[in-house]
């Protein structure tokens, strides 16, 4: 009687607790949508900075002329005049998500425009993320601890940066993609259904759909498979987890074009083939070792293993003659420069010109994941205690992404899950001790001796793990966490009988202490509110297309790239080449529709290059580079007048570097004056005469009289000089972005005497005659 | 010395046999039509593999989708071979026909991406 009255006692405070906790996620995933807001009321509903402009073209494309349409799309407004095949070069996935969203709402007669769909997608997947956080921190370490990883993902600054409205890029589908794919591969492995199965090699398929990031966990689950084989830890879930995903994964990734035949020709994916085969070598062994007696084993142990080995070694032998016949040993420049970071510098100046590849600096990890960072630790401790198969597969995923994210900066984004997922689990584990100690020390007072005698020792060792995880719960957490754990103590404290509650009261703290360790957790995890709430708003808001700054006289509102791409639109002609460096292509085709010669996606260096060499030639031999590239006008990105740190000035270095790689006769040493870049007038003659130089400071002198450079801090070298063979057609407001026209060519001597005499004579037809004349001297 | 311990080696190789086949033959007769549906799959990929190397891989979307349709097929056989096992304790509260049920779920994935391969 009493004992059913207990269970029915429980499972009503179950049923409650799962009630309690889908609301809870319901809020977490409103506050993951809402923080990324800021955006939009800060500034306004625009699509931000580069790619996105390129992301938000083809979702227009796609929904307006249809999926056949899009993967045949062959696009010949970039690239001039090479082009792009876009439906077999971009990663479709984040266009199609968007593209099916609009449709569906369309269907429903919500009329939403396209643009709106694309600023309001990554916060709408990043609401789906810390859910997929919540879904795979359970599967790891119990509700509580999934609920307290997904509140503090919904808020993480790194996965902010990526994901405000309007930063319509891969990643922000591609997080979620990858951390469901993660939970999936968990379920898999903790229950051994096919059906997880299949779901896991279809989530897959997604995260190859919408990042080339996808490439990570093709590797970590072979990592994780091994890792588990070789501890002894091989079950035949963990057969059922990772065989059908390589056969599936590799087929649904080989269906995507961007990634084709790569999926089983590179080298990217060859771990996951090395593992599949190693699991199914150790499956059959495991099998084997069922069906005989010990002493037949050690036979067949001892007959297998001479036999074997020969044909292993033929077997490497042949793959890595097959790999190291590929120029690159099969890598790609990009992986290559992650396995080794200073790759990319020494061979690849186009990776390492990008600010988001370079390594990041040891503030940027305090910004990005803030208290979470002292977490971490702790929370891998919890992942120990006990080591199942999922704690081991995170505590694998964080060491691997603490080291990617030290080697480029945008990688930092796949460090944030991993890192809310540990912190998640220590504030949790943190609150469980607590929480229960303070439980079991309001009604028993037997014990209680004991239980000061037996902290002393324990006391040393947990406060110092519960220091670091104070930091993190927040605002929602506060309620939460509490409520989680006291959900958790029902689990294990009912459990257990009698004799394991003895056990656990050597566990207990003194109350005082469990107390204020819960005050500072609940303390800590205000303040990582407080920072994540002001990176949302202050630094990872701004959509860098329209510039605020404050000053003295207020706000100033900087709106040049569209003042310079609508002036685009509206005066020049529709099949008119603008050229510009890279950073500024996407948006020109975008917002100007204009056809540019290189733009951000990197695929053809030598076609950059010849850009770079232009930019960093003098006025005529870039005219001439322009004039054979059909190019009518030429863009520049100025931020002297109002301070403006990333313009072509400032990138400028790297234009020299690019096209020095490729035409020799550019040399970075010609640019520097004993090793440093300057523009004042002790910068050197190259330097003085280059077309960037030249383009940025025309004119530059009448704004002050004296040419002073606000970004610089300096006064320009050269101040009154001439366009020979540009003019300058408009330049914006805070003469932010400066367009110039090619002149037309300047016709020869001999044509000179043409024109003056054919003055005389009517200007219709002169023309004409010229034309006539110039073939007798043919 | 070296004659001894080959005719020992072939003696004890025999006696493996013997107690393989002696515990094999004790697999019910399911699990022993699923091995051989595995062997069959595994016998097609490897002929696929042959003629490639015989031939070459030219349309290699075909090759591809050949060999992995009968890999795929083999790994599926595989986890179904292990979920109906009833010596497998992970699997003890799964029933044989929801496992069936899975294993045709994911056969149905398999060959519909397979298609997507042909020609």
């Amino acid at each position: 009687m009493a004992a059913s009255e207990t269970s029915n006692g429980t499972s009503l405070r179950h049923a409650f607790g799962n009630v309690l906790s889908f609301f809870i996620l319901i809020l977490i995933g409103v506050l993951a949508f809402s923080i990324r807001l800021f955006s939009v009321i800060k500034y306004e509903s625009v699509i931000h900075e580069f790619d996105p402009y390129f992301n938000y073209r083809v979702t227009q494309f796609l929904t307006k002329n249809g999926i056949y349409d899009f993967w045949n799309w062959f696009d010949d407004r970039t690239w001039y005049p090479l082009g792009r095949v876009i439906g077999g070069t971009v990663y479709p996935g984040l266009t199609l998500t968007a593209g099916t969203l609009w449709w569906l709402l369309n269907s429903l007669n919500i009329p939403l425009s396209v643009e709106t769909i694309c600023v309001f997608t990554a916060p709408i997947f990043s609401a789906f993320t810390s859910w997929a956080t919540y879904l795979l921190t359970r599967e790891v370490k119990g509700a509580g601890a999934g609920l307290t990883a997904a509140a503090l993902i919904a808020m993480v600054p790194s996965y902010i940066s990526r994901s405000v409205a309007g930063s319509y890029d891969n990643e922000a589908v591609a997080i979620f993609a990858l951390i469901f794919t993660f939970y999936l591969y968990i379920k898999t492995l903790n229950t051994g259904s096919l059906f997880y199965a299949t779901l896991n090699a279809i989530a897959y398929f997604y995260m190859v759909c919408s990042w080339g990031g996808y490439t990570f966990i093709i590797n970590l689950i072979p990592m994780h498979v091994l890792l588990c084989i070789v501890t002894g830890r091989y079950s035949s879930r963990l057969y059922i987890a990772y065989a059908p995903l390589v056969v599936l994964g590799t087929l649904l990734a080989a269906l995507v074009p961007v990634v084709g035949f790569n999926a089983v020709m590179t080298s990217e994916h060859f771990a996951s083939f090395l593992v599949f085969i190693i699991i199914h070598v150790v499956a059959f062994v495991y099998y084997i070792k069922g069906i005989l007696s010990p002493k037949m084993f050690k036979v067949a142990v001892t007959l297998v293993l001479s036999i074997g080995l020969i044909i292993c070694i033929a077997v490497i032998a042949v793959l890595v003659a097959l790999v190291a016949s590929s120029p690159t040993k099969g890598w790609s420049g990009r992986s290559l420069s992650l396995l080794d970071p200073t790759y990319a510098s020494k061979y690849i100046p186009i990776i390492a010109s990008v600010s988001e590849h370079q390594p990041p600096t040891w503030p940027s990890y305090f910004m990005d994941i803030n208290v979470l960072a002292f977490l971490v630790p702790a929370g891998i401790i919890a992942c120990f205690s006990p080591l199942s198969d999922a704690s081991s597969f995170v505590i694998l995923y964080i060491v691997t992404s603490v080291y990617f994210s030290g080697v480029m900066v945008r990688l930092m984004l796949v460090l944030a899950p991993a890192a809310c997922i540990m912190s998640g689990i220590a504030l949790s584990e943190a609150f469980d001790v607590f929480t229960r100690s303070i439980k079991f020390q309001l009604p028993g007072l037997p014990g209680f001796s004991e239980v000061d005698a037996g902290d002393t020792s324990s006391e040393s060792t947990v406060p110092q793990t519960e220091v670091p995880k104070t930091d993190k719960s927040g605002e929602t957490l506060k309620e939460r966490p509490s409520r989680k754990n006291r959900k958790k103590e029902k689990e294990p404290v009912e459990k257990p009988s009698i004799k394991s509650q003895i056990e656990k009261r050597l566990l207990v703290l003194p109350f005082e202490g469990s107390v204020l360790a819960i005050f500072l957790l609940v303390l800590l995890g205000a303040f990582y509110v407080v920072h994540c709430v002001w990176a949302a708003a202050e630094a990872y808001s701004a959509p860098s297309i329209v510039l605020t700054s404050y000053s003295n006289d207020g706000l100033h509102v900087f709106d040049d790239f569209r003042e310079a791409y609508a002036w685009l639109s509206h005066n020049t002609e529709v099949d008119d080449k603008v050229a510009s460096w890279w950073d500024y292509g996407y948006q020109t085709t975008a917002m100007a529709n204009r056809t540019v010669i290189v733009d951000n996606n990197t695929w053809n260096n030598t076609h950059i290059a010849t850009v770079g060499t232009a930019m960093s030639s003098p006025e005529k031999a870039a005219w001439e580079i322009f004039n054979s590239l059909d190019v009518k006008y030429v863009l520049v990105v100025f931020g002297g007048l109002v301070g403006y740190p990333s313009d072509d000035i400032n990138k400028f270095l790297w234009m020299v570097r690019i096209g020095g790689g490729v035409f020799p006769h550019i040399k970075e040493p010609d640019y520097l004056r004993d090793g440093q870049y300057r523009i004042d007038s002790q910068a050197t003659p190259t330097m003085l005469n280059s077309l960037m130089y030249k383009l940025s400071y025309y004119r530059f002198v009448d704004t002050d009289g004296k040419g002073f450079d606000r970004v610089r801090r300096t006064e320009i070298g050269k101040k009154y000089f001439k366009l020979t063979h540009f003019e300058e057609v408009f330049t914006t407001h805070h003469w932010m972005v400066r367009i110039y026209k090619l002149k037309p060519p300047r016709n020869r001597i001999r044509g000179k005497t043409k024109k003056s005499k054919s003055k005389s004579s009517s200007s219709s037809s002169s023309t004409k005659r010229s034309s006539t004349r110039k073939n007798p001297w043919h | 010395m070296g004659k001894a311990s080959t005719s020992s080696t072939t003696k004890d190789a025999l006696v493996l046999f013997d107690s393989l086949r002696s515990a094999y033959s004790a697999t019910p007769t399911t699990l022993k039509i699923i091995d051989l549906y595995v062997g069959f799959a595994v016998f097609t990929a490897l002929i696929q593999v042959v003629y490639m190397a015989l031939v070459g891989s030219f349309p290699f979307n075909s090759f591809l989708s050949g060999v992995l349709s009968c890999t795929g097929t083999a790994v599926l056989a595989v986890c179904l071979r292990i979920q109906v096992n009833k010596e497998n304790k992970d699997f003890k509260d799964l029933p044989p026909e929801r496992a069936f049920a899975d294993f045709v779920l994911c056969n149905l994935v398999l060959h519909l991406v397979i298609m997507n391969f042909l020609g």
